[in-house]
């Protein structure tokens, strides 16, 4: 696969050795960094990061990411600033930024503005979230961190807590482990079930998929408790969302009938879900996987941009 | 009684067969038949098929079909074929058939899609042919049934 130029838009366009090609390239960046502290495989190099909407956490990772590589950053983090504010089109924002830099990173509030990006742009885009689309990068990292504590992917029992049905990152993880041979449990309030057809795709993939909406019930299974925030903004009205809200909380008690080894991941921001109280327990991962953005992302900016050796 | 006796034959034109029972109206609604256009428009519909167990029928007098016309039919009537008729006769007769991908055609039915609402041509993947189901290139929501014959 020739890295060099090529986009990352949807988890849909990876193949399963393009997914295990960028964690060990992760991988390998990580222990890098750790020995040398700095990398300059992007030295001279430019990221645009176009954050049409606000994500704090996402932007500084990706310019971690760049700066850990050698590279430098330019961009902004609203669309409030910029000239979409007069009327511009994304398609000549896109051509304009490209003037300016090596390497396109887009958060946009529409489904769909990272692919429309990438076939106006000639640099290489990377989406870091199209509306209630696509996070591919959160996918990506969200396996890292899964390899990096088990050594493996295989095998594994996940559980996926919370909204599933409007979570972008439990789709798109759900979407990825059909690679991989794991059992699935998806449990979630009736009102946010994970939508049938990726139900369907797990199974015809092969995936053992168990739906419940009884979190005590499935934890002593679980090797990996995927646990989302039920995203208030995401609710067509608010008596949907009251009906729902707090329903899971991860706490010490919740987690006394968990395997020893259960790992917690989250992709925060949190709200009430996990307690504060679980941080200090060996369960917690999601501060690793908050780290685990950078190699990823470094990964995918060093391969696209065709600074590293493939 | 033949068929034909029923309907009357046009002269030049096209005839649209084996189209679904009660479809009719949407083919003339895609084709933009529903104002006067010059040419006679003939409608058959709930006509015994030994393929389709009842059918419509379309004769447009005077009119040839484009290509993306052709593909617009196959989203509603994958079974259809295509008559070209001069001079009373049948001079061309084709199946329609529904493309890989389905550019410009349809719109989006989502209103968040990007292609809603920048100057993009829409787009689909056709990720299965029976049911019919599409992928918007964008937004990467699949349509179906219903939802596809709405946004045409």
């Amino acid at each position: 696969m020739d890295w060099k130029g090529r986009d990352v838009i949807s988890i849909r366009d990876f193949s399963k050795e393009d997914i295990e090609f960028v964690l060990k390239t992760a991988e390998r960046l990580e222990n890098e960094l750790n020995e040398k502290g700095a990398l300059d495989y992007a030295r001279g190099k430019i990221l645009a990061t176009l954050f049409f909407e606000p994500s704090t956490r996402t932007r500084l990772s990706f310019e971690s990411a760049m700066h850990r590589l050698g590279g430098s950053v330019i961009g902004f983090s609203s669309a409030a600033s910029t000239s979409v504010k007069k009327g511009e089109s994304l398609a000549d924002t896109i051509k304009t930024v490209e003037q300016y830099s090596d390497v396109i990173v887009i958060r946009h509030p529409m489904e769909g503005a990272a692919r429309l990006a990438a076939e106006v742009a000639e640099i290489p885009v990377i989406n870091a979230g199209d509306g209630s689309n696509q996070h591919p990068t959160q996918t990506l990292l969200d396996l890292y961190t899964i390899k990096m504590a088990f050594g493996k992917i295989d095998g594994l029992t996940i559980g996926l807590l919370g909204d599933l049905k409007y979570g972008r990152t439990v789709h798109s993880l759900a979407e990825a482990l059909t690679f991989y041979d794991v059992e699935l449990y998806l449990i979630s309030p009736e009102l946010l079930r994970m939508p049938k057809h990726i139900i369907e795709e797990l199974r015809e993939k092969g995936v053992k998929v168990h739906e419940m909406t009884d979190l005590e019930g499935a934890i002593p299974e679980l090797d990996v408790l995927y646990v989302t925030r039920i995203q208030r903004e995401r609710f067509p009205d608010e008596e949907e969302y009251m009906k729902v809200k707090g329903s899971y909380r991860v706490n010490l008690e919740v987690l006394r009938k968990a395997k020893e080894t259960l790992k917690v991941m989250h992709p925060l921001p949190r709200v009430d879900e996990i307690h504060p109280e679980v941080d200090k327990t060996k369960h917690a991962l999601y501060f690793r996987q908050v780290f685990s953005g950078v190699p990823v992302r470094m990964a995918l900016l060093g391969l696209t941009l065709g600074v590293l050796e493939v | 009684m033949p068929e034909n006796l029923k309907i009357e034959v046009i002269p030049e034109g096209t005839v649209i067969d084996h189209i679904p029972a009660g479809k009719w109206l949407k083919v003339v609604e895609i084709l933009h038949l529903t104002k006067p256009n010059g040419g006679t428009l003939l409608i058959a519909s709930n006509v015994p098929s030994k393929k389709l167990g009842r059918k419509d029928i379309v004769k447009v007098e005077g009119r040839y079909l484009s290509e993306e016309e052709v593909n617009k039919i196959a989203l509603i009537a994958p079974m259809a074929t295509v008559n070209i008729v001069k001079d009373y006769k049948i001079v061309e007769k084709f199946n329609v058939e529904i493309p890989d991908e389905v550019v410009g055609i349809l719109h989006c039915p989502n209103p968040n899609c990007v292609s809603n609402h920048e100057y993009v041509l829409p787009r689909f993947r056709v990720e299965s042919r029976e049911p019919l189901k599409l992928r918007c290139h964008y937004c990467e929501r699949t349509i179906e049934g219903e939802e596809i014959l709405g946004n045409l």
